[in-house]
């Protein structure tokens, strides 16, 4: 066995994809090289592949959300971009894991619909905090000793 | 912000759903993304070391195949580190080796046992259920504490 020293240590990456009729992967990849910052972005079929610390990649994937929030997808990965032992440009094919993705991305357009629905539905209101109770301060303040 | 473990493990819209809503998704990524950046030997192509099957025995008995054990060293932190879960039914891409099956199978049987707050759904078939799909991961997740209790 070789010895095995990593590359990218410390860094996260997140595939973002878009399934979007305003925005194309290109468009996206466009608008996330302008404000990548740090980030290191790799434009892909579907969408990016962005790679950082966890911090830069969190902000920005939060800010390329907002470009449309009902139709980009967000998830981990574990190897980091252009990995050979996952990259289909060294081991021919599609690369496996991409069944996967397939799969759920001819399932995202309903998930889409229904965060629509979710963002139209007026969210209820958060509970008024009450004032403190003066009996219990009374309370409390002849209770205290001198 | 919650840690919730996700079912299929693998899953993008699940891993979306769990971040979008303020809290952790714990899925393979994050397993395998550990054993990626840890220095070692070279083991390729998961960094799966013959030390997995040996961790796994803590989630599974001896007698278990090695490769159901070797998964369960990468889900069985997780499931450990996890305060929820939400799992969703008969995924027809999770399908797999009988490994995969078995250890699939294990998965859920820990996560059911786990006594942490479980959703249990199906994958949307139209606009409907999906409104539907999301309108419940969003309930659940709601109800989750904001802070982690640990």
């Amino acid at each position: 066995m070789a010895e095995y020293v990593p590359k990218y240590v410390g860094t996260v990456t997140k595939y973002v994809f878009v399934e979007s009729p305003l925005l194309t992967p290109k468009d996206l990849a466009v608008r996330a090289y302008e404000i990548s910052g740090g980030v290191m972005i790799k434009e892909t079929c579907f969408g990016l592949q962005v790679t950082g610390t966890p911090d830069e990649v969190e902000a920005l994937v939060a800010k390329v959300r907002e470009f449309d929030p009902s139709h980009i997808f967000v998830k981990d990965r574990g190897f980091p971009p252009g990995d050979e032992r996952r990259c289909r440009a060294n081991l021919g094919g599609a690369r496996p894991g991409y069944l996967g993705h397939e799969f759920e991305m001819g399932k995202v357009r309903y998930i889409s619909k229904g965060l629509e629905a979710a963002a139209t539905t007026v969210p209820p209101l958060p509970e008024k905090p009450k004032p403190f109770d003066a009996r219990r301060l009374k309370k409390l303040m002849d209770a205290e000793e001198p | 912000m919650v840690k919730v473990f996700i079912y299929p493990a693998t899953s993008l819209i699940l891993s979306d759903m769990v971040a979008r809503f303020g809290h952790e998704p714990l899925g393979s990524a994050i397993g395998i993304r550990e054993r990626i950046q840890t220095p070692g030997f070279e083991s390729p192509p998961l960094q799966i070391t013959p030390e997995e099957p040996k961790k796994g025995l803590k989630w599974a008995a001896v007698e278990v195949p090695s490769g159901v054990r070797g998964r369960m060293a990468v889900y069985g932190p997780l499931i450990e580190a996890a305060e929820a879960a939400i799992i969703v039914r008969n995924p027809d891409f999770a399908f797999g080796c009988m490994g995969c099956a078995r250890t699939n199978e294990l998965v859920l049987f820990h996560l059911r046992n786990r006594g942490f707050p479980v959703l249990e759904l199906d994958y949307p078939t139209s606009d409907d259920e999906g409104a539907a799909f999301v309108a419940a991961i969003r309930e659940f997740l709601e109800g989750l504490p904001k802070e982690a209790s640990q």
